[in-house]
Protein backbone atom coordinates (compact mmCIF):
# COMPACT_ATOMS: atom_id res chain seq x y z
CA UNK A 1 0.00 0.00 0.00
CA UNK A 2 1.39 3.44 -1.03
CA UNK A 3 2.23 6.05 1.66
CA UNK A 4 -1.31 8.15 0.25
CA UNK A 5 -3.62 5.93 0.66
CA UNK A 6 -2.30 4.49 3.84
CA UNK A 7 -2.63 7.91 4.95
CA UNK A 8 -5.68 8.83 3.40
CA UNK A 9 -7.00 5.47 5.49
CA UNK A 10 -5.93 6.97 8.61
CA UNK A 11 -7.74 10.14 7.96
CA UNK A 12 -10.44 8.92 7.24
CA UNK A 13 -10.93 6.11 9.82
CA UNK A 14 -9.37 9.34 12.97
CA UNK A 15 -12.92 11.49 11.18
CA UNK A 16 -15.15 8.63 11.49
CA UNK A 17 -14.03 8.27 15.46
CA UNK A 18 -14.49 12.03 16.12
CA UNK A 19 -17.65 11.86 14.09
CA UNK A 20 -18.55 9.17 16.80
CA UNK A 21 -18.23 11.07 20.05
CA UNK A 22 -19.50 14.21 18.35
CA UNK A 23 -23.20 12.24 17.13
CA UNK A 24 -22.88 10.61 20.68
CA UNK A 25 -22.73 13.79 22.50
CA UNK A 26 -25.19 16.21 20.31
CA UNK A 27 -27.81 13.29 20.29
CA UNK A 28 -27.52 12.89 24.13
CA UNK A 29 -27.78 16.74 25.06
CA UNK A 30 -30.20 17.26 22.30
CA UNK A 31 -32.65 14.70 23.93
CA UNK A 32 -32.42 16.40 27.21
CA UNK A 33 -32.30 19.70 26.09
CA UNK A 34 -35.46 19.07 24.09
CA UNK A 35 -37.58 16.89 26.02
CA UNK A 36 -36.61 19.09 29.01
CA UNK A 37 -36.43 22.82 28.11
CA UNK A 38 -40.34 22.74 27.45
CA UNK A 39 -40.99 22.36 31.01
CA UNK A 40 -38.67 25.02 32.26
CA UNK A 41 -40.29 28.54 33.26
CA UNK A 42 -39.28 31.20 35.97
CA UNK A 43 -42.03 29.20 38.06
CA UNK A 44 -40.70 25.88 37.55
CA UNK A 45 -36.88 27.77 38.43
CA UNK A 46 -38.05 29.70 41.62
CA UNK A 47 -40.64 27.73 43.25
CA UNK A 48 -39.96 25.33 46.06
CA UNK A 49 -40.36 21.39 45.18
CA UNK A 50 -43.89 19.40 46.30
CA UNK A 51 -43.59 15.92 47.25
CA UNK A 52 -47.29 15.01 46.53
CA UNK A 53 -49.09 17.54 44.48
CA UNK A 54 -47.95 18.65 40.85
CA UNK A 55 -46.36 21.85 40.30
CA UNK A 56 -43.52 21.70 42.20
CA UNK A 57 -40.18 23.57 40.93
CA UNK A 58 -36.70 23.02 42.04
CA UNK A 59 -35.65 26.35 43.11
CA UNK A 60 -33.88 24.82 46.40
CA UNK A 61 -31.96 21.83 44.49
CA UNK A 62 -30.75 24.39 42.40
CA UNK A 63 -28.97 26.77 44.99
CA UNK A 64 -27.95 23.61 46.98
CA UNK A 65 -25.96 22.13 43.67
CA UNK A 66 -24.40 25.16 43.27
CA UNK A 67 -23.30 26.31 46.83
CA UNK A 68 -22.17 22.52 46.92
CA UNK A 69 -19.90 23.20 44.74
CA UNK A 70 -18.67 26.06 46.11
CA UNK A 71 -18.09 24.32 49.53
CA UNK A 72 -16.31 21.63 48.28
CA UNK A 73 -14.11 23.90 46.03
CA UNK A 74 -13.48 25.68 49.27
CA UNK A 75 -12.42 22.63 50.83
CA UNK A 76 -10.80 20.45 47.92
CA UNK A 77 -8.77 23.31 46.01
CA UNK A 78 -5.90 24.59 48.79
CA UNK A 79 -5.30 20.71 49.78
CA UNK A 80 -4.87 19.95 45.71
CA UNK A 81 -3.41 22.66 44.76
CA UNK A 82 -0.81 22.31 48.02
CA UNK A 83 -0.46 18.73 47.11
CA UNK A 84 0.16 18.99 43.46
CA UNK A 85 3.10 21.61 43.82
CA UNK A 86 3.96 19.31 46.28
CA UNK A 87 4.35 16.76 43.99
CA UNK A 88 5.51 18.89 40.71
CA UNK A 89 8.11 20.90 42.35
CA UNK A 90 9.17 19.50 45.82
CA UNK A 91 8.77 15.33 45.74
CA UNK A 92 11.92 13.46 45.28
CA UNK A 93 11.46 10.90 42.22
CA UNK A 94 11.17 7.78 44.61
CA UNK A 95 9.32 4.66 45.46
CA UNK A 96 7.74 6.88 48.18
CA UNK A 97 5.83 9.29 45.39
CA UNK A 98 5.14 7.01 42.67
CA UNK A 99 3.15 5.06 45.67
CA UNK A 100 1.61 8.47 46.85
CA UNK A 101 0.54 9.22 43.08
CA UNK A 102 -0.89 5.35 42.73
CA UNK A 103 -3.12 5.76 46.45
CA UNK A 104 -4.51 9.12 44.45
CA UNK A 105 -5.60 7.39 41.43
CA UNK A 106 -7.21 4.44 43.28
CA UNK A 107 -8.99 7.06 45.39
CA UNK A 108 -10.62 8.70 42.01
CA UNK A 109 -11.55 5.35 40.89
CA UNK A 110 -13.38 4.39 43.90
CA UNK A 111 -16.91 3.53 43.46
CA UNK A 112 -18.96 6.91 44.70
CA UNK A 113 -21.55 4.22 46.69
CA UNK A 114 -18.71 2.92 48.89
CA UNK A 115 -17.79 7.16 49.75
CA UNK A 116 -20.50 7.81 50.21
CA UNK A 117 -21.07 5.29 52.98
CA UNK A 118 -17.78 5.68 54.38
CA UNK A 119 -18.58 9.67 55.01
CA UNK A 120 -21.96 8.43 56.36
CA UNK A 121 -20.52 6.53 58.88
CA UNK A 122 -17.78 8.66 59.99
CA UNK A 123 -19.11 12.41 59.21
CA UNK A 124 -22.82 11.87 59.48
CA UNK A 125 -23.24 9.54 62.43
CA UNK A 126 -19.11 8.95 64.37
CA UNK A 127 -19.10 13.22 63.81
CA UNK A 128 -22.09 14.26 64.63
CA UNK A 129 -22.20 16.54 61.56
CA UNK A 130 -25.89 14.79 60.51
CA UNK A 131 -26.66 15.28 56.75
CA UNK A 132 -25.52 18.28 55.83
CA UNK A 133 -24.13 20.05 53.27
CA UNK A 134 -21.06 20.25 54.98
CA UNK A 135 -20.80 16.21 55.15
CA UNK A 136 -21.81 16.48 51.22
CA UNK A 137 -19.16 18.30 50.46
CA UNK A 138 -16.42 16.19 52.51
CA UNK A 139 -17.63 13.19 50.62
CA UNK A 140 -17.49 15.60 47.10
CA UNK A 141 -13.87 16.24 48.36
CA UNK A 142 -12.56 12.40 47.91
CA UNK A 143 -13.85 12.53 44.86
CA UNK A 144 -12.48 15.79 43.58
CA UNK A 145 -9.05 15.35 45.19
CA UNK A 146 -7.19 13.45 43.24
CA UNK A 147 -8.35 14.92 39.45
CA UNK A 148 -7.92 18.51 41.07
CA UNK A 149 -4.45 17.41 42.31
CA UNK A 150 -3.68 15.37 39.08
CA UNK A 151 -4.39 18.56 36.92
CA UNK A 152 -2.39 20.68 38.93
CA UNK A 153 0.38 18.31 39.06
CA UNK A 154 0.49 17.64 35.19
CA UNK A 155 0.19 21.89 34.48
CA UNK A 156 3.00 22.29 36.72
CA UNK A 157 5.44 19.92 35.23
CA UNK A 158 4.25 20.77 31.74
CA UNK A 159 6.45 24.27 32.16
CA UNK A 160 9.34 24.19 30.94
CA UNK A 161 12.60 23.58 33.22
CA UNK A 162 14.13 26.35 31.58
CA UNK A 163 11.61 29.17 33.68
CA UNK A 164 13.00 27.59 36.68
CA UNK A 165 16.38 28.01 35.78
CA UNK A 166 15.57 31.80 34.92
CA UNK A 167 14.20 32.40 38.33
CA UNK A 168 16.99 30.56 40.04
CA UNK A 169 19.44 32.18 38.37
CA UNK A 170 18.14 35.36 39.32
CA UNK A 171 18.51 35.06 43.21
CA UNK A 172 14.78 33.95 43.22
CA UNK A 173 13.75 31.05 45.74
CA UNK A 174 12.03 28.20 44.92
CA UNK A 175 8.91 29.17 46.34
CA UNK A 176 8.62 32.55 44.46
CA UNK A 177 9.49 30.83 41.31
CA UNK A 178 6.75 28.35 41.67
CA UNK A 179 4.07 31.36 42.48
CA UNK A 180 5.47 34.19 40.27
CA UNK A 181 6.57 32.60 37.08
CA UNK A 182 5.42 28.99 37.21
CA UNK A 183 1.93 28.82 38.38
CA UNK A 184 1.05 31.55 35.92
CA UNK A 185 1.74 29.40 33.08
CA UNK A 186 -0.15 26.46 34.74
CA UNK A 187 -3.25 28.04 35.21
CA UNK A 188 -5.39 26.76 32.21
CA UNK A 189 -4.56 23.70 32.96
CA UNK A 190 -5.46 24.16 36.46
CA UNK A 191 -8.74 25.67 35.28
CA UNK A 192 -9.42 22.73 33.03
CA UNK A 193 -9.03 20.40 36.33
CA UNK A 194 -11.92 22.86 38.45
CA UNK A 195 -14.21 22.07 35.06
CA UNK A 196 -13.66 18.41 35.61
CA UNK A 197 -14.20 17.92 39.34
CA UNK A 198 -16.88 20.32 39.13
CA UNK A 199 -19.02 18.17 36.55
CA UNK A 200 -18.59 15.25 39.59
CA UNK A 201 -20.02 17.78 41.70
CA UNK A 202 -22.89 18.37 39.71
CA UNK A 203 -23.35 14.75 38.43
CA UNK A 204 -22.75 13.12 41.83
CA UNK A 205 -25.34 11.69 43.51
CA UNK A 206 -25.13 8.36 45.14
CA UNK A 207 -22.33 9.50 47.57
CA UNK A 208 -24.80 12.48 48.42
CA UNK A 209 -27.80 10.16 49.22
CA UNK A 210 -26.23 9.03 52.42
CA UNK A 211 -24.12 12.47 53.35
CA UNK A 212 -26.00 15.69 52.20
CA UNK A 213 -29.18 14.04 52.71
CA UNK A 214 -32.53 13.49 50.10
CA UNK A 215 -34.69 16.36 51.94
CA UNK A 216 -34.56 19.96 51.44
CA UNK A 217 -36.27 21.78 54.10
CA UNK A 218 -37.26 25.83 53.80
CA UNK A 219 -34.82 27.94 53.76
CA UNK A 220 -34.99 31.74 53.48
CA UNK A 221 -32.81 33.56 50.82
CA UNK A 222 -32.64 36.70 53.30
CA UNK A 223 -31.64 35.03 56.01
CA UNK A 224 -27.35 35.42 55.61
CA UNK A 225 -26.68 34.13 59.06
CA UNK A 226 -24.94 31.24 58.18
CA UNK A 227 -25.40 29.75 61.71
CA UNK A 228 -29.08 30.27 61.65
CA UNK A 229 -30.72 26.46 60.47
CA UNK A 230 -33.01 28.32 57.95
CA UNK A 231 -30.45 30.19 56.82
CA UNK A 232 -29.73 29.40 53.01
CA UNK A 233 -26.14 29.30 53.54
CA UNK A 234 -26.24 27.23 56.50
CA UNK A 235 -23.82 24.72 55.46
CA UNK A 236 -25.04 22.46 58.74
CA UNK A 237 -28.08 22.11 56.74
CA UNK A 238 -29.35 18.72 54.98
CA UNK A 239 -29.66 19.43 51.15
CA UNK A 240 -31.12 17.51 48.41
CA UNK A 241 -29.34 18.71 44.98
CA UNK A 242 -30.49 18.83 41.36
CA UNK A 243 -29.04 15.17 40.73
CA UNK A 244 -30.23 13.71 43.96
CA UNK A 245 -33.89 15.23 42.90
CA UNK A 246 -33.66 13.76 39.67
CA UNK A 247 -32.99 10.47 41.02
CA UNK A 248 -35.50 10.35 43.47
CA UNK A 249 -38.59 11.93 41.51
CA UNK A 250 -37.68 8.87 39.26
CA UNK A 251 -37.71 6.41 41.84
CA UNK A 252 -39.67 7.32 44.54
CA UNK A 253 -41.40 10.26 43.09
CA UNK A 254 -45.42 10.08 43.66
CA UNK A 255 -45.96 13.37 42.05
CA UNK A 256 -47.86 13.47 39.30
CA UNK A 257 -45.75 15.74 36.73
CA UNK A 258 -42.49 13.53 37.84
CA UNK A 259 -41.35 13.15 34.77
CA UNK A 260 -41.95 16.25 33.89
CA UNK A 261 -39.46 17.40 36.84
CA UNK A 262 -37.19 14.94 35.93
CA UNK A 263 -36.39 15.89 32.30
CA UNK A 264 -36.74 20.00 33.32
CA UNK A 265 -34.03 19.33 36.19
CA UNK A 266 -31.91 17.64 33.54
CA UNK A 267 -32.43 19.82 31.36
CA UNK A 268 -31.55 22.47 33.56
CA UNK A 269 -27.82 20.38 35.11
CA UNK A 270 -27.08 20.62 31.95
CA UNK A 271 -27.03 24.09 31.41
CA UNK A 272 -26.08 24.98 34.57
CA UNK A 273 -22.79 22.80 33.60
CA UNK A 274 -22.20 24.33 30.22
CA UNK A 275 -22.52 27.85 31.36
CA UNK A 276 -19.76 27.32 34.83
CA UNK A 277 -17.69 25.48 32.17
CA UNK A 278 -17.71 28.73 29.92
CA UNK A 279 -17.47 30.69 32.60
CA UNK A 280 -14.24 29.14 34.00
CA UNK A 281 -12.78 28.97 30.85
CA UNK A 282 -13.35 33.06 30.29
CA UNK A 283 -12.20 33.67 33.73
CA UNK A 284 -9.14 31.50 33.45
CA UNK A 285 -8.30 33.00 30.24
CA UNK A 286 -8.74 36.92 31.50
CA UNK A 287 -6.71 35.50 34.69
CA UNK A 288 -3.89 33.79 32.36
CA UNK A 289 -3.82 36.70 30.20
CA UNK A 290 -3.46 39.46 32.54
CA UNK A 291 -0.21 37.70 34.56
CA UNK A 292 1.14 37.03 31.31
CA UNK A 293 0.31 40.27 29.74
CA UNK A 294 -0.83 38.17 26.46
CA UNK A 295 -3.89 39.20 24.22
CA UNK B 1 34.07 8.78 17.12
CA UNK B 2 36.43 8.40 20.09
CA UNK B 3 39.19 10.83 21.26
CA UNK B 4 42.10 10.61 20.87
CA UNK B 5 44.15 9.78 23.80
CA UNK B 6 45.61 13.11 25.95
CA UNK B 7 47.49 13.31 28.72
CA UNK B 8 45.47 15.20 31.32
CA UNK B 9 48.51 16.42 33.35
CA UNK B 10 49.82 18.00 30.15
CA UNK B 11 48.37 21.65 30.86
CA UNK B 12 49.71 24.68 30.79
CA UNK B 13 47.69 27.98 33.23
CA UNK B 14 49.36 31.45 32.03
CA UNK B 15 49.04 34.12 34.70
CA UNK B 16 47.88 37.57 34.23
CA UNK B 17 48.44 39.97 37.25
CA UNK B 18 45.26 42.19 36.29
CA UNK B 19 42.57 42.42 39.12
CA UNK B 20 40.49 39.06 39.16
CA UNK B 21 36.93 38.84 39.47
CA UNK B 22 36.07 35.41 40.58
CA UNK B 23 39.05 32.65 41.26
CA UNK B 24 38.00 29.00 41.48
CA UNK B 25 40.19 26.59 43.48
CA UNK B 26 40.45 22.77 42.91
CA UNK B 27 36.40 22.28 41.43
CA UNK B 28 35.12 18.96 41.32
CA UNK B 29 31.98 17.67 40.28
CA UNK B 30 30.30 14.94 41.07
CA UNK B 31 26.89 13.28 39.63
CA UNK B 32 26.35 10.14 41.85
CA UNK B 33 29.63 8.12 41.51
CA UNK B 34 30.57 9.70 38.34
CA UNK B 35 33.83 12.31 38.86
CA UNK B 36 32.59 14.43 36.19
CA UNK B 37 34.89 17.20 36.84
CA UNK B 38 38.06 17.72 37.61
CA UNK B 39 40.35 19.76 39.29
CA UNK B 40 39.23 23.48 38.12
CA UNK B 41 41.90 26.11 38.98
CA UNK B 42 41.23 28.95 36.86
CA UNK B 43 41.20 32.75 37.30
CA UNK B 44 38.63 35.66 35.64
CA UNK B 45 39.62 39.21 35.16
CA UNK B 46 37.52 41.98 35.37
CA UNK B 47 35.66 43.55 32.84
CA UNK B 48 36.93 40.90 30.34
CA UNK B 49 35.21 38.34 28.81
CA UNK B 50 36.54 34.71 29.19
CA UNK B 51 35.40 32.13 26.40
CA UNK B 52 35.79 28.28 27.75
CA UNK B 53 36.06 26.11 24.68
CA UNK B 54 35.71 22.46 23.77
CA UNK B 55 33.82 19.88 22.59
CA UNK B 56 30.19 18.68 23.97
CA UNK B 57 31.03 16.63 27.21
CA UNK B 58 34.20 18.37 27.94
CA UNK B 59 32.96 19.53 31.31
CA UNK B 60 32.47 23.66 30.14
CA UNK B 61 29.16 24.22 30.96
CA UNK B 62 29.42 21.78 34.36
CA UNK B 63 32.06 23.78 35.23
CA UNK B 64 30.07 27.38 34.37
CA UNK B 65 27.23 26.10 36.33
CA UNK B 66 28.96 25.86 39.74
CA UNK B 67 30.15 29.33 40.06
CA UNK B 68 26.33 30.72 40.58
CA UNK B 69 25.57 27.33 42.26
CA UNK B 70 23.07 26.18 39.67
CA UNK B 71 24.48 22.59 40.05
CA UNK B 72 23.27 22.78 43.72
CA UNK B 73 20.67 20.18 43.06
CA UNK B 74 22.04 17.70 40.67
CA UNK B 75 25.65 17.57 41.80
CA UNK B 76 27.94 17.37 44.80
CA UNK B 77 30.48 20.74 44.12
CA UNK B 78 33.84 20.72 46.08
CA UNK B 79 36.49 23.03 46.02
CA UNK B 80 36.34 26.96 46.69
CA UNK B 81 35.34 29.65 44.50
CA UNK B 82 36.62 33.01 45.85
CA UNK B 83 34.12 36.00 44.96
CA UNK B 84 35.29 39.08 46.90
CA UNK B 85 37.44 37.41 49.38
CA UNK B 86 34.85 35.00 50.35
CA UNK B 87 34.10 31.22 49.48
CA UNK B 88 30.76 31.43 47.75
CA UNK B 89 31.09 27.39 47.39
CA UNK B 90 30.16 27.08 50.92
CA UNK B 91 26.93 25.49 52.35
CA UNK B 92 26.23 28.93 54.74
CA UNK B 93 26.24 31.09 51.78
CA UNK B 94 23.15 32.86 50.90
CA UNK B 95 22.74 31.31 47.55
CA UNK B 96 20.25 33.79 46.48
CA UNK B 97 22.45 36.72 47.10
CA UNK B 98 25.09 34.87 45.01
CA UNK B 99 22.84 34.45 42.03
CA UNK B 100 21.76 38.02 42.54
CA UNK B 101 25.91 39.49 41.74
CA UNK B 102 26.67 36.21 39.68
CA UNK B 103 23.63 36.68 36.62
CA UNK B 104 23.71 33.79 33.97
CA UNK B 105 22.29 33.73 30.24
CA UNK B 106 20.98 30.37 29.20
CA UNK B 107 21.38 28.61 25.93
CA UNK B 108 17.75 28.69 24.84
CA UNK B 109 15.99 32.11 25.40
CA UNK B 110 13.88 31.43 28.59
CA UNK B 111 11.88 34.77 29.14
CA UNK B 112 9.38 34.61 31.12
CA UNK B 113 5.58 34.15 30.16
CA UNK B 114 5.24 37.91 31.46
CA UNK B 115 4.94 41.62 29.50
CA UNK B 116 8.78 42.83 28.64
CA UNK B 117 8.66 45.08 31.04
CA UNK B 118 7.89 42.79 33.90
CA UNK B 119 10.58 40.32 32.54
CA UNK B 120 12.71 42.54 33.88
CA UNK B 121 11.00 44.21 36.92
CA UNK B 122 9.94 40.82 38.61
CA UNK B 123 13.12 39.61 40.12
CA UNK B 124 14.08 43.90 41.15
CA UNK B 125 10.83 43.92 42.71
CA UNK B 126 11.75 40.35 44.78
CA UNK B 127 14.64 41.65 45.56
CA UNK B 128 12.88 44.64 47.14
CA UNK B 129 13.37 47.19 44.45
CA UNK B 130 9.92 48.72 44.76
CA UNK B 131 10.21 52.40 43.86
CA UNK B 132 8.48 53.00 40.29
CA UNK B 133 10.54 56.04 38.75
CA UNK B 134 13.16 53.64 39.83
CA UNK B 135 12.19 50.52 38.06
CA UNK B 136 11.68 52.09 34.87
CA UNK B 137 14.98 53.42 34.99
CA UNK B 138 16.07 49.54 35.41
CA UNK B 139 14.63 48.61 32.58
CA UNK B 140 15.21 51.44 30.06
CA UNK B 141 19.17 51.24 31.12
CA UNK B 142 18.99 47.43 30.98
CA UNK B 143 17.48 47.01 27.75
CA UNK B 144 19.65 49.71 26.73
CA UNK B 145 22.53 48.05 27.72
CA UNK B 146 21.31 44.61 25.93
CA UNK B 147 20.76 46.72 22.69
CA UNK B 148 16.96 45.96 22.58
CA UNK B 149 15.53 49.76 23.62
CA UNK B 150 14.91 50.67 20.47
CA UNK B 151 13.41 47.64 19.04
CA UNK B 152 10.30 47.42 22.14
CA UNK B 153 10.47 50.65 23.52
CA UNK B 154 6.90 51.02 22.46
CA UNK B 155 5.47 47.88 23.60
CA UNK B 156 6.91 47.52 26.59
CA UNK B 157 3.49 45.79 28.53
CA UNK B 158 3.47 43.43 25.51
CA UNK B 159 4.47 39.71 26.10
CA UNK B 160 7.70 39.27 25.78
CA UNK B 161 6.38 35.48 24.39
CA UNK B 162 6.04 37.72 20.64
CA UNK B 163 9.94 38.27 20.55
CA UNK B 164 11.97 36.76 17.92
CA UNK B 165 14.67 34.57 19.45
CA UNK B 166 17.58 36.77 19.08
CA UNK B 167 15.11 39.95 20.53
CA UNK B 168 14.39 36.90 23.28
CA UNK B 169 17.71 36.31 24.02
CA UNK B 170 18.73 40.35 24.43
CA UNK B 171 15.85 40.67 27.01
CA UNK B 172 17.38 37.38 28.99
CA UNK B 173 20.65 39.48 28.62
CA UNK B 174 18.45 42.51 30.21
CA UNK B 175 16.75 39.99 33.08
CA UNK B 176 20.44 39.81 34.25
CA UNK B 177 22.26 43.05 34.29
CA UNK B 178 19.09 44.72 35.30
CA UNK B 179 20.12 43.04 38.77
CA UNK B 180 23.27 44.86 38.22
CA UNK B 181 25.54 42.18 38.72
CA UNK B 182 29.63 41.73 38.66
CA UNK B 183 30.10 38.71 36.63
CA UNK B 184 27.40 37.56 33.78
CA UNK B 185 27.67 33.71 33.23
CA UNK B 186 26.59 32.64 29.77
CA UNK B 187 26.10 29.35 28.32
CA UNK B 188 26.26 29.27 24.82
CA UNK B 189 23.85 32.14 23.99
CA UNK B 190 24.19 32.58 20.56
CA UNK B 191 24.27 28.99 19.74
CA UNK B 192 20.25 28.88 18.99
CA UNK B 193 20.31 31.91 16.86
CA UNK B 194 21.04 32.82 13.30
CA UNK B 195 24.25 34.97 12.08
CA UNK B 196 22.25 38.09 12.33
CA UNK B 197 21.40 37.23 15.76
CA UNK B 198 24.77 36.30 17.17
CA UNK B 199 25.87 39.19 15.38
CA UNK B 200 23.91 41.16 17.73
CA UNK B 201 24.83 39.28 20.72
CA UNK B 202 28.39 40.02 20.30
CA UNK B 203 28.39 43.32 19.66
CA UNK B 204 26.33 43.13 23.04
CA UNK B 205 28.90 41.63 24.64
CA UNK B 206 31.83 43.60 23.75
CA UNK B 207 29.97 47.12 24.92
CA UNK B 208 28.97 44.98 28.32
CA UNK B 209 32.33 44.33 28.84
CA UNK B 210 32.83 47.59 30.27
CA UNK B 211 30.72 47.51 33.04
CA UNK B 212 30.72 43.23 33.58
CA UNK B 213 33.35 39.81 33.35
CA UNK B 214 31.47 37.82 31.14
CA UNK B 215 32.32 34.01 31.06
CA UNK B 216 30.95 32.55 27.88
CA UNK B 217 30.62 29.01 27.03
CA UNK B 218 30.75 28.57 23.15
CA UNK B 219 31.20 25.65 21.11
CA UNK B 220 32.08 28.21 17.96
CA UNK B 221 35.88 28.77 17.75
CA UNK B 222 35.36 32.25 15.78
CA UNK B 223 33.36 33.21 18.28
CA UNK B 224 35.73 32.84 21.01
CA UNK B 225 38.20 34.63 18.89
CA UNK B 226 36.14 37.59 18.03
CA UNK B 227 34.97 38.31 21.46
CA UNK B 228 36.74 37.38 24.50
CA UNK B 229 40.28 38.16 26.02
CA UNK B 230 40.72 35.02 27.64
CA UNK B 231 40.31 31.79 26.68
CA UNK B 232 40.60 28.45 28.43
CA UNK B 233 40.48 25.17 26.68
CA UNK B 234 38.07 22.52 28.61
CA UNK B 235 38.26 18.75 27.24
CA UNK B 236 36.62 15.49 28.90
CA UNK B 237 36.04 17.29 32.60
CA UNK B 238 39.45 18.70 32.67
CA UNK B 239 40.63 22.14 31.83
CA UNK B 240 43.76 21.79 30.02
CA UNK B 241 44.92 25.27 28.94
CA UNK B 242 44.17 28.67 30.06
CA UNK B 243 45.70 31.99 28.16
CA UNK B 244 45.41 35.19 26.08
CA UNK B 245 42.99 34.28 23.34
CA UNK B 246 44.74 35.35 20.72
CA UNK B 247 47.90 32.96 22.05
CA UNK B 248 45.40 29.82 22.06
CA UNK B 249 44.20 30.60 18.93
CA UNK B 250 47.77 30.84 16.96
CA UNK B 251 50.38 29.15 19.78
CA UNK B 252 48.96 26.97 22.14
CA UNK B 253 51.33 24.89 24.43
CA UNK B 254 49.09 22.03 24.70
CA UNK B 255 48.66 19.33 22.31
CA UNK B 256 45.51 18.86 22.92
CA UNK B 257 43.77 22.53 22.17
CA UNK B 258 46.43 22.23 19.17
CA UNK B 259 44.46 19.88 17.62
CA UNK B 260 40.70 21.26 18.75
CA UNK B 261 41.16 24.02 17.13
CA UNK B 262 43.21 22.46 14.17
CA UNK B 263 40.28 20.40 13.38
CA UNK B 264 42.51 17.47 14.01
CA UNK B 265 40.33 16.61 17.21
CA UNK B 266 39.34 12.80 17.59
Amino acid sequence: MNPKIANKIADAVIYILVAIVVIILALLIGFILITGIPHISWHFLTSVSQSFSAGGGIRDQLFNSIYLLILTLIISFPIALGSGIYLAEYAPKNWFTSLIQTAIEVLSSLPSIIVGLFCYLLFVIEFQLGFSILSGAIALTFFNLPLLTRSIQESLESVPDLQRQAGASLGLSRWKTITGIIFPIAIPGIITGIILSAGRVFGEAAALIYTAGESAPAISYSNFNPFNPASFLNPMRPAETLAVHIWKVNTEGVTPDASQISSGSSAVLIIVILIFNLGAHYLGKHLYDKMTASK
Amino acid sequence: MAFKDYDFNDTYFATFDDEKALVTKDIQVYYGDNHAFHDGNLSFSRNKITALIGASGSGKSTYLRCLNRMNDDVARVTGQIMYRGMNINSSDVNVYEVRSHIGMVFQRPNPFAKSIRENITFALKQHGLKNKSELDKRVEESLRGASLWDEVKDRLDKSALSLSGGQAQRLCIARAIAMKPDILLMDEPASALDPISTKNIENTLNQLKKDYTIIIVTHNMQQASRISDYTSFFHLGHALEFDRTERIFTNPHVKATEDYISGNFG
